[in-house]
């Protein structure tokens, strides 16, 4: 005990801590308020708004796995190399020579398993009618926010270049081909001519845009790679931060009125 | 692979497992139910369905390929023989609406928890089988098990209360969520909850990791295209919508349609009531709306795409082999095809050789009048139709706009199935064919 005293008498502890241990009710208020973490939290809440009937802590879960997917995924930056000759090489050695070639798996599952929670906050917040005002953009938010979620998962799908991978990427992109007018097999692309010279060819589509290239190849690969690492996570990041806000700022989590 | 043969040493380990698992589980909801003093008799059935679980569970690891129980051959041929995409459509939808309608009935404890029992059996009986557990232990699928149970789970979970606050409502009592409104300090009640969600989280993914590895296939070939050639798993329902529509309609245009229709849904529901408590009754119009797209749109398509689609996307059963030499007869036909042909007895309008770009076109036009005919009536006519008689009252509340974006969405929804419908009836391929643009419907 005595040590634990005087770590957190000394000036380092608590120039980090601005406040005693929350151990009572003026100072477990005082915390909320203090710790950069906990301030997205109210300091008070209905008993009801946190029991896991009511709310199956889904948006916690699935927020927690967008941490761990970004830990693993850092982690996995160590190893792989997203290029033609190393991907599926660099995956192999995570399985069979990396010690922690549990990573893959961590991520992985852990990807499937955002994409459900997601899928179950979004039901959880429909069938309690939270997406009714004054919570309607939150809501709208959210919807971004699963596509996003399932662009993280579907451009991560590609990276172990495996049959797995790129022939799920070849079927989900062909769709992009179908697009009207900007699919060079889309309905309405015939249209864009200048001269006789179609504008909309599998060289300048909208699946084109999509890979970098006609097929799933090696742009596809590193255009991914980015699009996984780096481009939708900050996306996703900004739009977190802007959904934990508003829920702050409409009212806190949704209760009968 | 039709026997037998080795397969069932490997997956009598994880039977074994799997029984027991059951047997525990109940063996603990037994204990549970015995020390309420109400409950004997549902204490003692839970006992005696562990015990034979431990029988099940002793059968599966003795060592014995015979003795690993097992859904008989019979059921299994009879269930191949019965499902396809019509039954297997129709049957999930008949089970929601009679999950539905009774729903009083299945959200006591002890109903919900013999269907639990129930399923897991079913699952474990036919886990036994090859083929089915070929496809269902495919490690990426998985997660669609797990989404399954989960999604049961909650529902039942949402149902109850939702039960509960519907009958305190019709008494004029407040609801539950309203009578548990005392506040609580964040921490430590919220903030104790988080962490241990953290670590449960954390612990279950850690066990899924260490048991089922990821999966890697053999190095990526561009000319060596699998069959089937499936999208990940969360989007095999628009993939399955590839059977009914051209992909521009079922991999572009709806799921936008979906994304628009989610994000447009806060300003479309004017109802008032149902926000922040689980309610059914004072909401049933959303309620179904959103459960059908939802369970029957999304879902239920995910599973069908998953797990008995195989080689050229063509159905199998659940325990059947995915053989890519099954033949399906394919005599779809087009909407102008049968109307001109069949039912006119003569040929398609055609353009003649030397006409001009214009009268092409209408010669296009004229042979797709009656598909335009019927899409120009359900997209223009029917939305004002409906506003002056069932859609009446919504009209009268959500005014000219709001009122055109919700009918538009809906019917658009409503192709999905009507167009399911229509193929399975007239074989009909496409309502509107015209090459020509690319724009088949």
């Amino acid at each position: 005990m005595a040590i634990g005293e005087t770590i957190r008498n000394s000036q380092i502890w608590k120039s980090i801590f601005r406040h005693p241990m929350p151990l009572d009710r003026r100072n477990r208020i005082v915390v909320m308020l203090t710790n950069f973490f906990l301030h997205l939290h109210p300091v008070s809440i209905k008993k009801q708004g946190i029991a896991l009937s009511f709310t199956w802590c889904m948006g916690g879960v699935t927020f927690f796995l967008f941490l761990v997917e970004t830990v693993t995924g850092v982690l996995l930056m160590f190893y792989y190399r997203p290029t033609l000759e190393w991907a599926y090489n660099d995956i192999l050695a995570l399985r069979d020579v990396t010690s922690l070639g549990i990573l893959r798996e961590l991520h992985r599952w852990g990807a499937h398993a955002m994409v459900i929670t997601t899928w179950l906050h979004m039901y959880r917040v429909f069938l309690t009618g939270s997406y009714k005002p004054p919570r309607e953009f939150n809501w709208v938010i959210g919807v971004i926010l699963l596509l996003l979620t399932l662009l993280l998962s579907f451009t991560g799908y590609l990276l172990p270049w495996d049959q797995l991978a790129i022939w799920a990427i070849t079927v989900g992109s062909n769709m992009a081909r179908a697009t009207p007018i900007l699919g060079y097999e889309g309905p309405g692309s015939q249209l864009l001519t200048i001269g006789g010279i179609d504008m909309i060819t599998d060289g300048s589509d909208a699946r084109f845009g999509l890979l970098g290239a006609r097929f799933v190849g090696e742009e596809t690969l590193n255009r991914f790679y980015v699009l996984h690492c780096i481009a939708i996570p900050l996306a996703t990041t900004l739009l977190l931060a802007i959904h934990f806000w508003r829920v702050r700022k409409d009212g806190g989590i949704s209760g009968p009125l | 692979m039709h026997s037998n043969g080795f397969f069932l040493n490997d997956v009598a380990g994880f039977l074994g497992g799997y029984y027991a698992f059951i047997a525990i589980m109940n063996g603990i909801a037994a204990l549970v139910l015995w020390r309420k003093k109400d409950a004997g008799t549902w204490a003692f059935v839970w006992s005696v369905f562990a015990g034979v679980m431990m029988i099940f569970a002793s059968l599966a690891l003795s060592g014995s390929k015979s003795m690993v129980p097992i859904l008989p051959e019979a059921i299994r041929g009879l269930v191949n023989n019965l499902s396809g995409p019509v039954l297997y459509t129709l049957g999930t939808t008949g089970i929601l609406v009679v999950l539905y309608v009774f729903r009083k009935f299945f959200v006591q404890p002890m109903v919900a928890w013999t269907v639990l029992n129930v399923s897991l059996l079913l699952l474990g009986l036919s886990m036994a089988d090859e083929n089915f557990a070929a496809i269902v232990m495919k490690p990426d699928n998985v997660p669609i098990v797990g989404l399954v149970y989960l999604l049961a789970f909650f529902t039942w979970v949402a149902t109850k209360q939702a039960v509960v606050n519907d009958e305190r409502i019709k008494q004029g009592l407040p609801v539950m969520e309203k009578v548990n409104d005392e506040k609580v300090l964040v921490w430590p009640d919220l903030v104790y909850t988080e962490l241990i969600c953290m670590i449960a989280v954390s612990a279950l993914l850690l066990v899924w990791a260490i048991f089922l590895p990821a999966p890697l296939e053999e190095p990526a070939s561009s000319v060596k295209t699998p069959n089937p050639s499936k999208a990940p798993w969360y989007f095999l329902g628009l993939q399955e919508m590839l059977v009914y529509f051209d992909p521009w309609y079922a991999g572009v245009v709806l799921p936008s349609l979906v994304v628009f229709g989610l994000m447009a849904m806060p300003y479309l529901d004017f109802n008032k009531k149902g926000n922040g408590y689980y309610s059914i009754e004072e909401r049933k119009f959303s309620y179904l709306v959103w459960q059908f797209g939802f369970f029957e749109l999304w879902i239920t398509l995910i599973i069908l795409g998953t797990f008995l689609r195989g080689p050229n996307w063509n159905f199998f059963g659940p325990f059947e082999y995915w053989t890519p030499y099954k033949v399906e007869v394919l005599n779809n036909v087009d909407l102008p095809q049968m109307f001109w042909v069949q039912w006119m007895d003569q040929p398609l309008p055609r353009a003649p050789q030397d006409a001009g770009v214009l009268s092409q076109i209408g010669y296009i036009l004229f042979r797709e009048a009656p598909g335009l005919l019927i899409m120009g009536a359900y997209l223009v006519v029917l939305p004002p139709l409906m506003a002056v008689t069932i859609f009446r009252r919504f009209y009268a509340k959500m005014g000219f706009i709001r009122y055109m974006v919700m009918s538009n969405l809906m019917l658009l929804m409503l192709t999905l199935p009507l167009k399911m419908a229509l193929r399975w009836t007239l074989n009909l391929k496409y309502i509107i064919s015209i090459p020509e643009f690319s724009l088949n419907f």
